[in-house]
């Protein structure tokens, strides 16, 4: 653990006392009391729905003063922000998750876009470019102002956002997830350049499910349960293990955090042969290169490797060529070569894939969960192409049940679900296919704890029924947690193949440096 | 971690099925209080027979259209092609049947054929080559004016035979001699109508009970029934007293009918949602986005055509004008009945009340003596009304 920075008598840069806040009937926050010191790194942690995010839009007066209950104090003054720019006036700067940036904007623009220096009302063009480059130095970031935000990697796009926020005389940053689409490396990188700003003096407030980065880089930790604080833990006093801040978060004892399997490992049921795929733009990119893999039912693979490695290119390609062009290879299922040439086709042959990106890509958010749990399946609750309300009602009310999807019932619109239960539905609509081999990439990103341990269970269930799994991760213990297998990808190639008793992240990492250093 | 309660035994309580009927409740309701204040305001001329069977003739090519056009919403898109095609389509008709001596079955079938190509041709390009529909369809409005002013010459071309007339201004044929000047055969269709409607809504009523789902409650259906059958009745009587029923009036009908059917219980119908919901995990759910895309371009062809043929057989002539602005209208039908701009939502019954009130408020501001400026006015004004009160219900 790092040497204190922060005294714990440094006088508190923010407090917020008392904070009560009610949607109708449903209260949000209850008398939840936050004190932040000078220049900490302060994270506040918590399952969804826990009141992360809404204590956060009551910080920054996205709900002005008034529409809660109890008072902030900032540098010792009680505050009344009306609305956000007030809160900005003061430098407290909120980074959420879905990132700000307007893609076909170079960066300098996207910096300065609301208070451009300028002279006479016109912007002065050079002053934009220089400033923008010394912001850009802060943050690490070599880019040319010019570059545009849609020719850059998350990682970087999030860079950009803190370099924006700099841009506004920041002293409280509060960051919502900052890591949640980030892979290790950029991870990483974020999280140092956190404790830099810790050293000149910045206050943060890191909002994260990502315990491990948590227990690397912050001062105290303080817990939300239900809309209320449970307490505040100072990493000062000790190491704060990860298992104690998942059971103040959860309010019970997770005996692990991933449930236990035994192995019943069946005949072969998946081979992917010499799998090349190209880029869709850019077609003298190869993405997959030849890659082969088996899986066989009861089994768990893992995909392990960096952003970009070609993971989620390969499941998609496979999955009736929703991704890439010049494809080639070939797809057996239970020794039967298979056609995939269309999703259709991939999903009468057996397989099925979870998308990374649900909301995007896996749900259509304003339909219920009822029709979004037929959708790849209508057939089976259809006679002569006639869909009957009642069968697929009752579908959807088995799978409801099965998933512990937690709603009204089942004709709740899916954009007014958690994350998890989102997740849920979105498997639901995979397992009501009857799929022989499911493909689920990052299932459980953006999900809090307890919805985690619950996807991982029924991962197990389907690998108990004898269906063929594989895992796409960016979270390497998630990986060691669930497979008994993992699969290393680098650059289009799998690297290495790490059994999962075996399995840790350094050989892993290990498997992913070896290739690098003899590609250099 | 609680479970959620187990919902097989017990009916669900909750938002499901009041969420999705009312707003076409409101919708109905709306129609039905525009249809009273102009009943008051016109000193009852507006349900005057012969006016009512006016409403419909006059109203019965936008409802055409606003069928095909709700589709092509929902899956987020716009036709805007649509009048210069109708009225393109009414001047082949009138080539082939006036200048060729085509007979008129003959021509329709043609016409409505041509109408398809148009369509596919428009929506082979919004689907396969992913060119915005706004730009083809504004493409396709200007090409399709040219080529019917072409096709015309800039004259009129008319009249028709007096068998394709009918299909407008034709009634459908009186079996029993009429008494006290009521036409009992429609009388007799317009109720039988209204008993299937409400024998339809019972019996599936009794189905969602036996299967223990939510349903509203009695006393509410009973008299949502009644009043269903009462206005249907009374509508019937109306008309039966002046003519009777239309032709075109029974077209209507059973299109409306098939499209409902079809938007709402088909697994086709299901998926050009789903397309418009959200279009990329729809593609990888297994469904042939470009393909539904296509069809409801297609579609939307054949039935502008249909309307192009309708409009002809009504005015007895094809002019350089017909069908100008006519998509404005249609659009505006879906958009007032609850379509959304953002494709995904709308149903075929909201566009064909939308319609309804579009054309009862040209109607009765006619009979009002109000002038065209200010009856644009005031229907650019219900329209945006109609479309913010659905925002506002949407964000609640």
């Amino acid at each position: 653990m790092l040497a204190p920075v922060v005294s714990a008598d440094r006088p508190p840069i923010l407090e917020m006392r008392g904070i009560s806040k009610s949607f109708g009937a449903v209260k949000a926050l209850s008398d939840v009391s936050f004190t932040v010191r000078e220049g900490e790194i302060h994270a506040l942690v918590g399952e969804n729905g826990a009141g992360k995010s809404t204590l956060m839009k009551v910080l920054s007066g996205v709900y002005p003063h008034g529409s809660y209950e109890g008072s902030i104090l900032f540098d010792g003054h009680e505050r009344q922000f009306r609305d956000i720019n007030d809160s900005e006036a003061l430098g407290i700067i909120i980074i959420h998750q879905e990132l700000a940036l307007i893609p076909l904007m170079s960066i300098a623009e996207n910096i300065f876009l609301s208070n451009p220096p300028s002279r006479f009302g016109i912007i002065d063009r050079s002053a934009v470019h220089e400033r923008t480059k010394a912001l850009l130095a802060k943050v690490g970031l070599s880019e040319a102002p010019d570059t545009l935000i849609t020719n850059m990697g998350v990682g970087k796009q999030q860079l950009v956002e803190i370099a924006k926020a700099l841009s506004k005389d920041v002293r409280l940053l509060i960051l919502d997830e900052p890591t949640a689409s980030l892979n290790e490396k950029d991870s990483a990188a974020l999280l140092e350049l956190l404790k830099e700003f810790r050293e000149q003096g910045i206050t943060s407030i890191l909002i994260s499910h990502k315990l491990n980065e948590i227990s690397a880089v912050a001062d105290r930790i303080t817990v939300l349960r239900d809309g209320r604080t449970v307490g505040t833990l100072d990493c000062h006093d000790g190491v704060v293990e990860e298992d104690e801040i998942i059971r103040r978060m959860v309010d019970r004892d997770l005996e692990s955090r991933y449930p236990t399997r035994e192995p019943k490992i069946g005949e072969l049921i998946f081979e992917v042969a010499n799998w090349s795929v190209y880029h869709p733009q850019h077609s003298e990119r190869q993405v997959v290169k030849k890659v082969s893999m088996q899986v066989r039912a009861g089994e768990v693979v893992g995909i392990s490797g960096l952003m970009g490695a070609g993971r989620t290119e390969f499941a998609m390609s496979v999955f009736g060529r929703s991704w890439g062009r010049n494809i080639t290879g070939t797809v057996r299922i239970r020794g039967q070569e298979v056609d995939l040439s269309d999703v259709h086709k991939a999903i009468k042959a057996g397989l099925a894939y979870v998308t990374e990106d649900r909301k995007q890509l896996g749900l259509i958010l304003p339909e219920d969960i009822r029709k979004n749990i037929s959708l790849a399946h209508l057939g089976g609750v259809s006679t002569r192409a006639v869909i009957d309300d009642i069968r697929e009602m009752k579908v959807a009310q088995e799978f409801r049940n099965r998933m512990r999807i937690r709603s009204h019932n089942v004709y709740q619109e899916t954009g007014k679900l958690s994350g998890g239960n989102q997740q849920k539905v979105v498997l639901s609509k995979w397992l009501f296919t009857g799929p022989d081999v499911l493909i689920l990439d990052e299932p459980t990103r953006g999900i809090d704890v307890g919805a985690k341990y619950e996807i991982y269970s029924i991962i197990n269930e389907l690998a108990d029924a004898g269906k063929a799994v594989i895992v796409i991760s960016s979270e390497m213990p998630e990986l060691i947690g669930i497979c008994d297998r993992i699969m290393v990808m680098h650059e289009g190639d799998f690297v290495g193949e790490v059994a999962g008793e075996e399995a840790t992240q350094e050989n892993i990492m290990r498997a992913i440096m070896r290739r690098k250093e003899r590609d250099q | 971690m609680s479970n959620p309660p187990n919902t097989m035994a017990a009916p669900q309580r909750g938002t499901g099925f009041w969420k999705e009927n009312l707003r076409e409740y409101g919708m109905m309701i709306s129609l039905v209080a525009i249809v009273v204040f102009f009943y008051f305001t016109t000193d009852g001329v507006i349900l005057k027979p012969l006016n009512l069977t006016n409403i419909i003739l006059q109203n019965s090519y936008i409802v055409i259209m606003a069928l095909g056009m709700l589709m092509v919403i929902v899956t987020g898109h716009i036709d805007l092609s649509v009048g210069s095609v109708a009225g393109f389509i009414g001047a082949v008709a009138a080539m082939l049947m006036v200048q060729y001596d085509v007979h008129f079955v003959i021509a329709a079938i043609l016409c409505l054929v041509l109408g398809g190509v148009i369509g596919a041709i428009q929506g082979f390009w919004v689907a396969y080559f992913k060119i915005p529909s706004f730009i083809v369809t504004l493409a396709g409005m200007l090409v399709f004016r040219g080529l019917m002013i072409a096709v015309l010459s800039g004259r009129s071309i008319g009249p028709f035979d007096p068998t394709f007339q009918k299909l407008s201004s034709g009634y459908i044929p009186e079996m029993v001699s009429s008494a006290n000047g009521i036409y009992v055969t429609s009388l007799v269709l317009g109720l039988g109508l209204a008993v299937l409607l409400v024998w339809q809504n019972f019996k599936s009523r009794a189905r969602r009970i036996s299967h223990d789902v939510e349903t509203e409650p009695f006393g509410f259906f009973l008299v949502k029934n009644l009043v269903i059958f009462a206005i249907i009745g009374y509508l019937a009587y109306l008309i039966a007293s002046h003519r009777g029923m239309p032709n075109v009036l029974i077209i209507m009908a059973l299109l409306i009918a098939a499209y409902a059917f079809f938007t709402n219980r088909t697994i086709f119908g299901r998926q050009i949602y789903a397309v418009g919901g959200n279009e990329k995990a729809a593609a990888l759910s297994g469904i042939k986005t470009a393909r539904l895309t296509f069809f409801t371009f297609v579609n939307m062809g054949v039935l502008a055509a249909l309307a192009g043929l309708v409009f002809a057989a009504r005015l007895n002539t094809a002019t350089p004008k017909a069908g100008l602005g006519f998509e404005l209208d249609v659009i505006a039908a879906c958009f007032i009945g609850g379509a959304s701009a953002y494709g995904g939502v709308g149903k075929v019954t909201g566009a064909v009340i939308g319609a309804f009130i579009m054309g009862v408020m040209n109607n009765g501001m006619s009979i009002l003596g109000i002038g065209i400026d200010y009856q644009q006015v005031i229907k650019g004004l219900v329209l945006l009304g109609a479309v913010c009160v659905d925002v506002y219900n949407q964000r609640r």
